[in-house]
């Protein structure tokens, strides 16, 4: 099991002012430079404590939100790549069918594996639904676009014979030929986040990791097997390291430390779907049939976005007033001493069949910087080895 | 409802009454609400209505990806069923259609008739001449797009399946042409002195997606169109005020 530290880098101080809304529409006078550099800074130490600490490292980027003031995930990549010496640098990720200029992708992932010493792991994802706006980038035909800028990059990378023509539907050059190629050869691991069967089985076909974030206690056996019936459809394995899974994780020496550390992380996930229902369901995003089950859903006319978590039962659940046990009981969280998290992720592992990459979100929301740290700490010395062997 | 052969694409096309040719394009979203009104119309036009493609049950097509393409389909159609002297009537989306068609060949059509068309960029760069519906809730979208959203707009709870996905696939096909740039072609307006046949531009008082000013702003860079503004409508007239858009139109062609 290897073991990757997340954070979003939530800009939380604005969040009171906020209401309903904490994306596209948040005017950035709600973020004062000072504090946020001081988030930076804060975020960074935490990611680099993770090279001694034994656990590796996961970035990600939102943009025009108070939940992630990543709006470049290459930036702290780019950090962390000289100041880390051990740990792994995944970048999940990069929203390539939002990037009008896929040679660029290239070009950075590969300076940033050569920099790194080919420690760089490379996440394509399609992005949140809330994307496309400060994107301006057409959701109606965002999936070939996605898959176009995945061809071109990975052409872009393995090709060193000089520069090659490309004139695709969405993207048009005709010398490419990007330097430096990357440190692994042919090119960094492809990894690619998933939230249904369906993209789970394309995954699987192509034999990439997935990352499946928050999925869940009821939804991820579903999303597990169909990469393993799409990696079957291809003859390939599906090994454990194919499978990475997302989750809220707060250890304490008690079962009342755990769960506040947990607590006050799953701010994130009270927060991060506080959205617009025309920003979560932009046209064509969504099929045609998941757009109109949201149409009917109360409240989409009046912009209240649907929001909900499944628990074992079945019963669903607004995560904005969940608690601790509640995201536990959903498989979102696992929390309290590091014998109930050990407890935790052994069960959840064997329910989906098990995975090779614990995604820990160990910061986010409110926690402070020491209970972070202390978080991170316990983890590396008192889970891991516990949980090493699994995977 | 019949499907065209057009140069080998199929073209859901509605068809009926008689009389002179009347080519309808229909707007970017609602298109079932607007049969009522063609069917008003065919009490005194031969009305063609095709469904643009990516509309209605017929799959759209991975080349058919602007409103260029869409301008030139509608051509061959003229062609294909071998039209002239046609009024051509085109509500927003299709009045941009409609527009595309005109620059690059009026032979076939005698009059045009524009109902709340986008497709020009008047505004400047920091301006929008559309109001952003792809940013907007519906709550604050209805009031903008009808003059009494609460009689016209449409009603989730009380539609079936098959009517949700069909409002999805417009919103789907309305991004498909009409995201970036927005609603509009940036080179459009040097051309507009093309577009030199009688051309009646109407538009809803109360339309605060595209604002009678934009209207009035396209009947000035047309070389021949008068503005004629219809009471009580928003952006969709012919939902809203359909007599008083077809009484314009009838009195605009006898003229």
């Amino acid at each position: 099991m290897k073991v990757w530290h997340f954070s979003e880098l939530a800009y939380y101080p604005a969040w009171e002012e906020l209401g309903a809304q904490l994306r596209n529409v948040v005017p950035s006078r709600l973020c004062d430079p000072k504090v946020a550099a001081d988030l930076y800074h804060r975020g960074l130490d935490e990611w680099a404590l993770c090279d001694e600490l034994g656990l590796n490292i996961m970035v990600n980027e939102h943009h025009a939100t108070a939940t992630c003031i990543d709006s470049v995930s290459t930036i702290p990549m780019a950090i962390l790549a000289r100041e880390t010496k051990k740990a792994r640098l995944l970048c999940l990720g990069m929203p390539i069918g939002n990037r009008f200029d896929a040679v660029r992708v290239a070009e950075e992932y590969s300076m940033l594996d050569v920099i790194s010493r080919g420690r760089v792991e490379m996440g394509f994802v399609k992005g949140a639904p809330f994307e496309v706006t400060p994107a301006n980038s057409n959701p109606a035909d965002l999936v070939t676009r996605f898959w176009e800028a995945h061809d071109l990059i990975l052409k872009a990378m393995t090709t060193h014979d000089g520069p090659f023509n490309w004139e695709g539907r969405y993207f048009q050059y005709r010398q490419v030929n990007v330097w430096p190629r990357p440190y692994q050869q042919p090119h960094p691991p492809v990894w690619l986040t998933v939230n249904s069967p369906e993209s789970a089985q394309v995954a699987g076909e192509r034999g990439y990791v997935i990352g499946s974030l928050n999925t869940g206690y009821v939804r991820t056996p579903a999303i597990y097997a169909a990469y393993r019936k799409g990696a079957a459809s291809q003859g390939r394995e599906a090994t454990r390291d194919r499978f990475a899974y997302m989750a809220i994780v707060g250890v304490g020496s008690t079962r009342e430390e755990g769960y506040r550390r947990a607590d006050q992380i799953l701010d994130y996930s009270r927060t991060a779907l506080r959205v617009g229902a025309q920003f979560a369901f932009p046209p064509g995003y969504q099929s045609v049939a998941a757009t109109a089950q949201a149409l009917r859903s109360p409240g989409y006319g009046k912009g209240v976005p649907m929001r909900s978590i499944a628990l074992r039962n079945g019963r669903q659940v607004d995560p904005i007033g969940a608690s601790v046990e509640e995201f536990i009981d959903a498989g979102i969280c696992f929390a309290g001493t590091p014998d109930m998290v050990v407890e935790q992720m052994r069960a959840f592992y064997g329910h989906v069949g098990g995975f090779g990459h614990l995604l820990m979100m160990g910061q986010g929301g409110h926690i402070t910087h020491d209970d972070t740290v202390d978080n991170l700490t316990m983890f590396s010395k008192e889970v891991l080895p516990r949980v090493a062997e699994l995977g | 409802m019949e499907t065209l052969d057009i140069k080998g694409f199929p073209v859901e096309t509605h068809i009926a009454g008689s009389g002179p040719p009347l080519l309808y394009l229909h707007a970017e979203q609602y298109v079932e609400q607007v049969r009522p009104h063609l069917d008003a119309l065919a009490k005194t036009w031969r009305v063609i209505a095709p469904r643009h493609p990516g509309y209605g049950a017929a799959a759209g097509a991975a080349d058919l990806r602007s409103v260029d393409d869409l301008a030139y389909l509608y051509l061959d159609l003229l062609d294909e069923l071998k039209l002239d002297d046609v009024v051509l009537v085109g509500a927003s989306l299709g009045g941009w259609i409609a527009l595309e068609m005109c620059v690059r060949n009026r032979a076939r059509l005698s009059k045009l008739v524009l109902v709340s068309s986008v497709g020009v960029k008047f505004s400047g760069r920091e301006e929008r001449d559309f109001a952003d519906l792809f940013y907007m809730s519906d709550v604050e979208a209805f009031p903008m797009l009808f003059a009494d959203w609460q009689r016209h707009a449409p009603s989730y709870a009380a539609m079936s399946t098959g009517q949700l996905e069909e409002l999805a696939r417009e919103r789907q096909m309305l991004a498909h042409y009409g995201w970036r740039p927005y609603l509009h072609n940036p080179g459009l307006k040097r051309w507009l002195h093309r577009v030199d046949l009688p051309t009646l531009v109407l538009w809803g008082e109360a339309d605060g997606f595209a604002k009678p000013s934009y209207g009035q702003s396209l009947a000035s860079a047309l070389p021949n169109a008068e503005l004629t503004v219809v009471r009580e409508a928003g952006h969709y007239p012919e939902i809203e005020q359909s007599e008083a858009v077809i009484r314009a139109i009838d009195a605009f062609v006898q003229r």
